[in-house]
């Protein structure tokens, strides 16, 4: 122990985070036993010396802002997720001592499968259960912890295990497991216990950072706010009657014949990911492309129709194919759980620089193929863009007079060809002679690459050979 | 029940134990849990509406059991040797010599031991 007890290094100073003009106090109420744990992890952190390698994860409950205080690595999860992005964190980061902290709400209610799942891996983390059998923050409902015969605001008969189940004992489940290394229940309720929990904190801390072994520490601790008790008497209840439900004591512990998992990253060069995935790198044509090639160039593509109208592929074509142009490309669709009919759309982004982000919020490109997708998106196109719309199935034009408007009767035309399933082909060739940021030579002869159904690749290649005629008459 | 009924030992104390009234939330754990009975309830209010603990002024054995019991993490400080921090200075904010000590976060921060706040332990030169 140190000479000097004060606050630990590993807190702000100042709880900049915190909203409002109190920024030194914590939000737990007085009395509180996430203040007492917190303080147990920050004092071992600081004595191991990994503070700046450690990664918190808070989870939904009480201590939801416990990135209000820790200086260290902080990601707030979903609900009962913590173990499973614990897991993420882990095997992205090795080196990273893992921290999820849960509430019993969190970890025993909804969060259950993660836990068991978390731990029947025996990930390198350390999980700290606080355990107090209530919900605290939601104002004090029935837990899986709770007692039997317990009243709560969901429970104002008391627990009934006929209703409602009996409490559980996540310790007692987790140490049937044969990964965990180390599983102990510890309890805040008096001095002594309060030294054993630390020792407990402390031993699977080091356990993880030494070993990377998967421990479990179930903490018993009062909520004095909604078991309506003062703080002192709160500890007491926990000592004597919670204890008796959930007994204390090392649940597991085989960290001496626990030989430690080396965790590393796996390094996978390009030529094995091709051979994983069963693939042949893309062959770009780099003379035939290079006429193409722009010094900048960024489209933003929303295109929007019908589910199977071919909205999807028309936009994997173009990605696609910017690929092979040596561009920067993303594709996302989004579309209903129907294959056909219903509403689809897909975002396209092809630039020569890097892409942040696969989401198009305001299209330069918008390709309409259909009524309800120009007047959904038509407003959202940026001043100066490109409305692209199929004008044999829509009867408006837009309205918008400070964009470049390109009526293309894209279903009619493929209905001319016999197929009019293709009119997404008739765009592709429209938006590419249009644009001209692609060699039309290139993407006929790759198109079979793309296509999945190889008996189309005619009629597609026809397809685009005329929306690129449309666009050369339009032009001249 | 309560064994050490008896008053404090007469002997001077070991210990030191600084309580940060702001930080204090009143939950009075620390008194219960403090063997030397040396801290209480004060009633003057924090600017939280709390009333905040206290240090009776000697007494500590400098045992850190009021630190482990204390939720908040920065309202209790205690000094097991209180006799071997001997570094002062002048505190503007308490308007005399204090020791001080080093800031955990920041070993190069000395904080006054009266009121926690940081003092330069570099001589000020007065404006002529």
């Amino acid at each position: 122990m140190n000479n000097i007890l004060q606050k630990s290094g590993v807190f702000y100073d100042v709880f900049e985070r915190k909203p409002g003009t109190d920024k030194i106090t914590t939000t737990y109420c007085p009395g509180c036993g996430h203040g007492n744990l917190h303080k147990l992890i920050a004092e071992a952190l600081v004595d191991f010396g990994v503070t700046d390698r450690t990664i918190m994860i808070s989870p939904v409950g009480c201590s939801v802002f416990a990135y209000y205080y820790f200086h260290t690595g902080n990601v707030q999860v979903a609900h009962g997720r913590a173990p499973a992005a614990a897991t993420g964190l882990k095997r992205a980061h090795p080196e990273a001592v893992v921290i999820s902290y849960q509430g019993d709400g969190d970890l025993a209610a909804i969060g259950t499968a993660e836990i068991i799942h978390a731990a029947n891996r025996g990930e390198g983390i350390t999980v700290f259960f606080v355990n107090n059998a209530i919900y605290g923050m939601t104002g004090g409902q029935m837990a899986p912890t709770t007692l039997i015969g317990q009243k709560t605001m969901t429970t104002p008969h008391g627990r009934n295990s006929i209703n409602e189940g009996f409490p559980i004992g996540m310790s007692e489940i987790i140490a049937t497991l044969n990964a965990p290394v180390y599983v102990e229940r510890v309890m805040l309720g008096d001095t002594k216990s309060i030294m054993q929990a630390r020792q407990a904190v402390r031993k699977a801390l080091k356990l993880q950072i030494e070993k990377n072994a998967f421990s479990f520490i179930e903490v018993l601790s009062a909520c004095p706010s909604n078991l309506k008790m003062s703080a002192f008497r709160s500890r007491q209840w926990i000592s004597e009657v919670l204890q008796k439900q959930f007994p204390l004591g090392v649940k597991k512990d085989v960290s001496e014949t626990f030989p430690g998992k080396d965790l590393k990253r796996p390094t996978i060069d390009r030529s094995q990911f091709y051979k994983i995935l069963n693939i042949e790198p893309i062959a770009v044509d780099v003379e035939k492309i290079a006429p193409y090639k722009k010094s900048t160039f960024s489209a933003e593509i929303k295109v929007a129709g019908f589910g199977g109208q071919g909205i999807l592929s028309l936009g994997n074509v173009l990605a696609e194919m910017g690929m092979r142009h040596n561009y920067e490309v993303s594709w996302l669709p989004s579309y209903g759980p129907e294959m056909r009919g219903g509403t689809a759309n897909c975002s396209v982004k092809i630039a020569n620089r890097k892409i942040g982000s696969p989401l198009v919020a305001s299209p330069t490109v918008l390709i309409a193929m259909n009524r309800p997708s120009l007047d959904k998106f038509e407003n959202d196109v940026i001043s100066d863009g490109i409305i692209i719309y199929d004008d044999s199935i829509i009867d408006r034009a837009p309205l918008r007079q400070d964009v470049r408007v390109l009526p293309i009767p894209a279903t009619k035309m493929a209905d001319e060809l016999g197929n009019s399933k293709a009119a997404n082909m008739i765009i592709v060739g429209a938006l590419i002679e249009y644009l001209g940021f692609m060699s039309i030579e290139v993407v006929l002869n790759s198109l079979g690459d793309v296509l999945k159904r190889k008996n189309l690749v005619d009629l597609n290649q026809k397809a685009i050979n005329k929306g690129v005629d449309f666009i050369r008459k339009l032009k001249s | 029940m309560n064994k050490t009924q008896s008053a404090p030992k007469k002997t001077a104390s070991r210990g030191h134990v600084i309580i940060n009234a702001e930080e204090c939330k009143g939950c009075e754990l620390c008194i219960a849990a403090c063997p030397a009975k040396v801290l209480f309830l004060t009633d003057r209010f924090n600017t939280h509406g709390y009333h905040p603990s206290a240090y009776l002024g000697e007494g500590c054995t400098g045992c850190g059991i009021c630190f482990y019991n204390c939720p908040e993490p920065g309202a209790i400080t205690v000094f097991r040797h209180w006799d071997q921090v001997t570094e002062t200075a002048y505190c503007p904010h308490c308007g005399k010599e204090q020791k001080i000590f080093p800031k955990e976060s920041d070993p190069s921060v000395k904080l006054c031991s009266g009121c926690l706040n940081p003092v330069t332990t570099e001589k000020t030169v007065p404006i002529k």
